[in-house]
């Protein structure tokens, strides 16, 4: 039973950190119609510049985070400028998810270039070691609850922005028509700008929780995370903020219990089946609208 | 010196040209009436005047300055706003939500509160409604949040297009009532409508547009009275 509890807690944990990649997903896809690949990526160049604050320069965890932070999002917003816009309005919008499976590859051999393919071993951010309950049976690493803790605090921000401040606002207008949101004033261009700017800074910091959580970094350390978020905000909902916390502890939960009574080989294969089963009965996803015709 | 004043605009989609030349002017407290059947071109028009469109060449003057170069977003807190065709309402949002984001373009906290005032005195029915999703109001309530919206910038000219689409003829009539209100209240408007009848009724005057061209125009009064706009427009 306590082994049970500490591999959900494990599960809650990772979770946390696909819920917090995929709120940057779906954040993007929501508002600017689009599927940020390279999204995953951005963790890897966020992990790859805390490393070299903390253990290249001996800066701090705090100061290497806050870096990559701002890295991140220079990152995310020069790509959407350079990259993305001038496809905004494309006849197909394949043309833009090619381009952003091309920006994921440019962004992971650059981080082969700079960094070299060697595994580096990442210092975690965080330093608690954690609590220690029921008599030394129930081990909870610092990490695992200051992940838990930052999601939560992160998916209240960003509900409390979106629903209460006048850029939140413009936010959801331009998500559900940029016409109309145009008429209104909105600055399209720099609504879906400052969307990027919050989904990269998001993913600065499931960078600094998963290698401190799993602390070996390579170019392709963002990649199956990104999918697997990708995975979650479709399960819960694309478009949907709560729907990506959801779909996000769903994932985490699933993939550390199936790794750990059925086959670690399987739990991807798990993970993705269940990604299968829940469109077919439900293609919106847990939280996603019916899409309803209005008269 | 009109408030609103096209010059030769010509606007394409693609290789296809939608307006081939249009010159109208609006002149302050007038009503304007755009009327001309399906495809002619009026949605283009109005498009192109808040700015979703980019015209190839042609001039639009407001207020003697030229604004055919400045974007969209740009438009609205210069006193120009607009009621969409199909209302284009935001359906997720509650009716306030709605409201205070026709407002988006104001800074005074305490005149958008007026135009709330306002806007929920025209519109009972709103302030009823003002925390339900807009999604879930009927066509007609609709139309007037989508109206109530574009009055919380306080425009000085309105323009709307197609305002009594797929509306009973009740709410119609509805509608053209608050048209009229709103404009003894101190507005000017472009209307655009199919309705040619309702809307030359409270026009002072009309311009018609054929297939990208203005083929009439004139005084009100006078198209209502002409033999071949009642055929061509009017159904007899
Ligand atoms: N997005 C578009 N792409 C291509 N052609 C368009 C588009 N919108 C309108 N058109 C064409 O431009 C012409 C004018 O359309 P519109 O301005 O919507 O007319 P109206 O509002 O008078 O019914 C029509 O021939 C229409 O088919
Ligand atoms: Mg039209």
């Amino acid at each position: 039973m306590l082994s049970f509890l500490q591999y959900l807690i494990s599960g809650l944990s990772l979770g946390s950190i696909y819920a917090i990649i995929a709120l940057g997903y779906t954040m993007v896809y929501g508002i600017a119609k689009m599927l940020n690949f390279a999204h995953g990526d951005f963790i890897m160049i966020g992990s790859y510049v805390i490393f070299t604050v903390v253990t290249t320069l001996s800066g701090g965890s705090i100061p290497g985070l806050l870096v990559a932070i701002v890295c991140c999002t220079l990152i995310g917003v020069t790509t959407e400028r350079i990259a993305y816009r001038p496809l905004r309005g494309a006849a197909s919008p394949l043309a833009v998810l090619i381009t952003a499976i091309g920006v994921s590859y440019f962004l992971e051999n650059l981080a082969l270039l700079v960094f070299g393919s060697d595994t580096k071993s990442f210092t975690p951010v965080v330093s608690w070691s954690g609590l220690v309950l029921a008599d030394g049976k129930l081990r909870i690493q610092g990490v695992t609850i200051i992940t838990i803790i930052v999601s939560i605090v992160i998916l209240i921000a960003l509900q409390t922005f979106v629903n209460k401040t006048r850029e939140g606002q413009a936010m959801l207008a331009v998500a559900q028509d940029k016409g109309a949101a145009t008429l209104m004033g909105i600055n399209v261009n720099r609504t879906i700008s400052i969307t990027f700017a919050i989904g990269s800074a998001l993913a600065a910091v499931a960078g600094a929780l998963l290698c401190s959580a799993y602390p070996s970094l390579t170019p392709y350390t963002g990649a199956m995370p990104g999918i697997k978020a990708f995975v979650a905000a479709v399960l819960g909902g694309i478009g949907s903020i709560p729907g990506a916390m959801i779909g996000g502890l769903c994932l985490g939960i699933v993939e550390i219990l199936s790794k750990t009574y059925i086959s670690s080989q399987l739990s991807d294969a798990i993970v993705f089946g269940i990604l299968i089963i829940v469109l077919l009965v439900r293609p919106t996803g847990i939280l996603g609208k019916n899409i309803q015709e209005k008269v | 010196m009109a408030l609103l004043e096209v010059k030769d605009l010509k606007v394409y989609y693609g290789v296809i040209q939608a307006l081939k030349g249009i010159s109208f002017h609006v002149d302050k407290g007038e009503i304007v009436a755009l009327i001309g059947s399906n495809g002619a071109g009026k949605t283009t028009t109005l498009h192109t005047l808040s700015g979703l469109l980019q015209p190839r060449s042609g001039e639009i003057l407001y207020n003697g300055k030229n604004i055919t170069k400045v974007p969209g977003h740009k438009i609205v807190s210069m006193g120009m706003a607009q009621v969409p065709e199909g209302r284009r309402v935001f359906p997720d949002l509650t009716v306030a939500q709605n409201l205070r984001l026709g407002a988006y373009s104001r800074k005074d906290q305490a005149e958008t509160e007026a135009s709330f005032e306002y806007v929920y005195k025209r519109f009972p029915r709103l302030k009823e409604r003002q925390n339900q999703a807009a999604g879930t109001l009927s066509g007609g309530e609709q139309q007037m949040l989508a109206m109530g919206r574009a009055l919380m910038s306080h425009p000085d000219i309105i323009l709307m297009d197609e305002p009594s689409m797929g509306l009973s003829p009740i709410l119609v009539n509805e509608i053209f009532d608050i048209i009229r209100e709103v404009h003894e209240d101190g507005t000017t408007v472009l209307l655009v409508e199919q309705n040619a009848k309702k809307a030359l009724a409270i026009a002072d005057r009309a311009y018609v547009l054929e297939t990208g061209t203005i083929s009439t125009e004139g005084k009100a009064s006078d198209l209502l009275g002409d033999e071949s706009i009642r055929k061509a427009y009017l159904g007899e």
